[in-house]
């Protein structure tokens, strides 16, 4: 559990700069240099933002229900920031070793939801509480392909435990299991790439269908975000800002730090699942070593280290990607939404779990 | 109905990677920025990649020498006229003249100056940028320069004074001025000639002014005459 030490900072940290990308990117994206006046660059922008933040006034409407209005930012916040005790950051420092991790972190997100429509519903606001019902409609039709393609993985990996989904990855795959690791995970081909590793023994090259899996939890957790081109429960356009519309100064930036903090959340699994979690993408080609290289050894600080390092980065690329899909794609209709969610990505899900279940049964 | 299934999703995927190549070539090009060419260069309109924005204060385009827009007089070759202040759509310039006695000046393209300035403002807060007063200044002393930036936090700050004469200068050229009125008025009223022969020659040049100066302020603003166009249109209805 002393991910937490890690975490707690790491994510202030993460929103702060999280913020400043997003706006430097959709900057560059339309051509436009973005903040540029506090700080070298407009570094210190968000900082400042904040700081005004927390000094404005913290306003509950006369009607609100004051109460579920005070209360509902901080059970978004304790919602998501539950899940991310979960996750392992390296091989040996993880969070809590719950052996239905995923499970638990899909129960928890799901909660997410009440937290959005306490404050829809207590604000008494007609924009809070139409982007409240939107958000309880788009997440209970997108739960479902998130569901699926999380568990088309777990057919794979044959474990709700993410330290051990993050175990079978890489070279140190021995330590939880004798089992070898074969190419594309067939025994038939019968190539041992269990010292080889790197992105040899990621997920998505173990079943490489799982790239469009993926895709699949990519949609679906932009949707559970609620970024765009999915963010209907706030849509700045027609409902001012959905159900944050009444918070203002301290509350509000919790509800944006919980927004961030859920970006990062799905990101992070989405490496843990598909991408090698904490591995290196580099594998081992004979002498030239670099999978071990850059690893570190198992049990020593170097192995810490190399496993944050990996975890990050591949997790700020996965950021990346929302925030480009963000400021490419306008945001969809909700009839769109739901035909996408239910008529597309929930048949196609289900589509692939025969097709894993399968792989997974010539893998044996 | 199936066909059209499959077609949705094929087309869903092609259309966003489009969208996903085109933002992200903007993003790459997002290294280059646009560079502060004057509109007069060859490559100025060649440059349609990387961030567009100016950062104006910190940096600007570099404008024309002949750009044209806050004015500015040389109030040295200023023979205060008034055709500026005439021609002025916008009523910005406001002048207040003071005759002198006599010529006490030239202009650098030898005009005699005969008038003061006690006041030559002009609110820079109503010119429209007509340049019309740039056009009729005989002496080319009012002209319009390529400083465009003068914004203001207050708006009496637009009003711009070119006149250089002190409250004491101004009050010693009226007193003469009144003296010699008076000297004339007397001289006129008794006309002796034998000592008026040496003052003409001098004082000839003040009467024509007086003249045009007086002939200044008759033609305020045309009387307002009601055309019946209006009301013959509204017969036609």
């Amino acid at each position: 559990m002393t991910t937490v030490i890690f975490f707690l900072p790491f994510l202030l940290l993460f929103v702060v700069f999280g913020v400043y990308a997003e706006r430097k990117i959709s900057a560059f994206i339309q051509d436009r240099y973005g903040p540029m006046e506090v700080g070298y660059y407009g570094l210190l922008q968000t900082v400042a933002d904040l700081l005004k933040l927390i000094q404005k006034e913290d306003i509950v409407p006369d009607k609100a229900d004051r109460k579920l209005f005070l209360i509902a930012p901080i059970v978004i916040f304790i919602v998501i920031f539950t899940s991310f005790s979960l996750l392992p950051l390296s091989p040996d420092w993880q969070g809590s070793s719950v052996q239905t991790g995923v499970f638990f972190l899909m129960a928890i997100i799901s909660l997410d939801v009440i937290g959005i429509i306490m404050a829809g519903w207590a604000s008494n606001n007609k924009f809070s509480l139409l982007g409240a019902i939107r958000s309880a409609a788009q997440i209970i039709a997108y739960e479902v392909p998130l569901t699926l393609s999380i568990l088309c993985v777990l057919v794979i990996t044959q474990t709700l435990d993410l330290q051990t989904i993050s175990y079978q990855q890489g070279i140190w795959s021995t330590v939880i299991t004798d089992e070898p690791n074969y190419l594309f995970g067939l025994a038939v081909t019968n190539i041992n790439i269990t010292e080889v590793g790197g992105i040899l023994t990621w997920n998505v090259v173990r079943m490489p269908l799982l790239f469009l899996v993926w895709v699949i939890y990519f949609i679906s957790s932009l949707a559970e975000c609620n970024r765009a081109p999915f963010d209907l429960p706030e849509a700045e356009s027609e409902l001012v800002a959905g159900f944050q519309t009444e918070y203002s100064g301290f509350r509000w930036s919790i509800v944006a730090l919980s927004e961030y903090a859920m970006m990062l959340l799905v990101s992070l699994l989405g490496v843990i699942l598909f991408f090698g979690s904490w591995n290196t993408p580099l594998p081992n080609l004979g002498n030239i070593e670099l999978a071990t290289w850059t690893s570190g050894t198992l049990g020593s600080p170097s192995a810490y280290l190399w496993g944050i390092f990996w975890l990050v980065s591949k997790t700020f690329v996965m950021i990346f990607l929302q925030m480009w899909a963000r400021w490419t794609f306008p945001r969809v209709r909700i009839d769109q939404l739901m035909s996408l969610g239910w008529k597309y990505l929930t048949p196609i899900a289900l589509i692939f779990l025969l097709f894993c279940s399968i792989w997974r049964l010539l893998m044996l | 109905m199936i066909s059209a299934y499959w077609k949705n999703i094929k087309s869903t995927f092609t259309t966003s990677f489009l969208g996903l190549k085109t933002t992200f070539r903007h993003f790459r090009e997002a290294a280059v920025s646009r560079k502060t060419l004057s509109i007069q260069d060859s490559k100025y309109f060649k440059q349609d990649k990387g961030l567009m924005t100016l950062q104006y204060p910190q940096e600007s385009f570099p404008v024309p020498d002949n750009g044209r827009y806050k004015l500015h007089n040389e109030i040295d070759d200023c023979i205060v006229c008034d055709k500026c202040a005439k021609i002025c759509p916008v009523d910005c310039i406001d002048i207040e003249p003071i005759k002198a006695t006599g010529t006490f000046g030239y202009t650098l393209d030898g005009t005699p100056k005969r008038i003061h300035a006690a006041k030559f403002d002009i609110d820079m807060g109503k010119c429209c940028f007509c340049g019309l007063c740039t056009t009729v200044c005989p002496t080319e002393c009012l002209t319009m320069t390529k400083s465009f930036d003068f914004s203001e936090y207050d708006v009496d700050d637009h009003n711009y004074s070119f006149a250089t004469m002190t409250p004491l200068e101004i009050l010693q050229k009226k007193q003469e001025l009144e003296e010699f009125n008076h000297e004339k008025q007397q001289s006129q009223t008794s006309p002796k000639t034998d000592i008026t022969k040496p003052k003409v020659k001098v004082v000839r040049p003040v009467p024509k002014v007086k003249k045009s100066d007086s002939s200044e302020e008759k033609p305020s603003k045309p009387k307002f005459k009601p055309r019946p166009m209006m009301k013959r249109k509204k017969k036609d209805d």
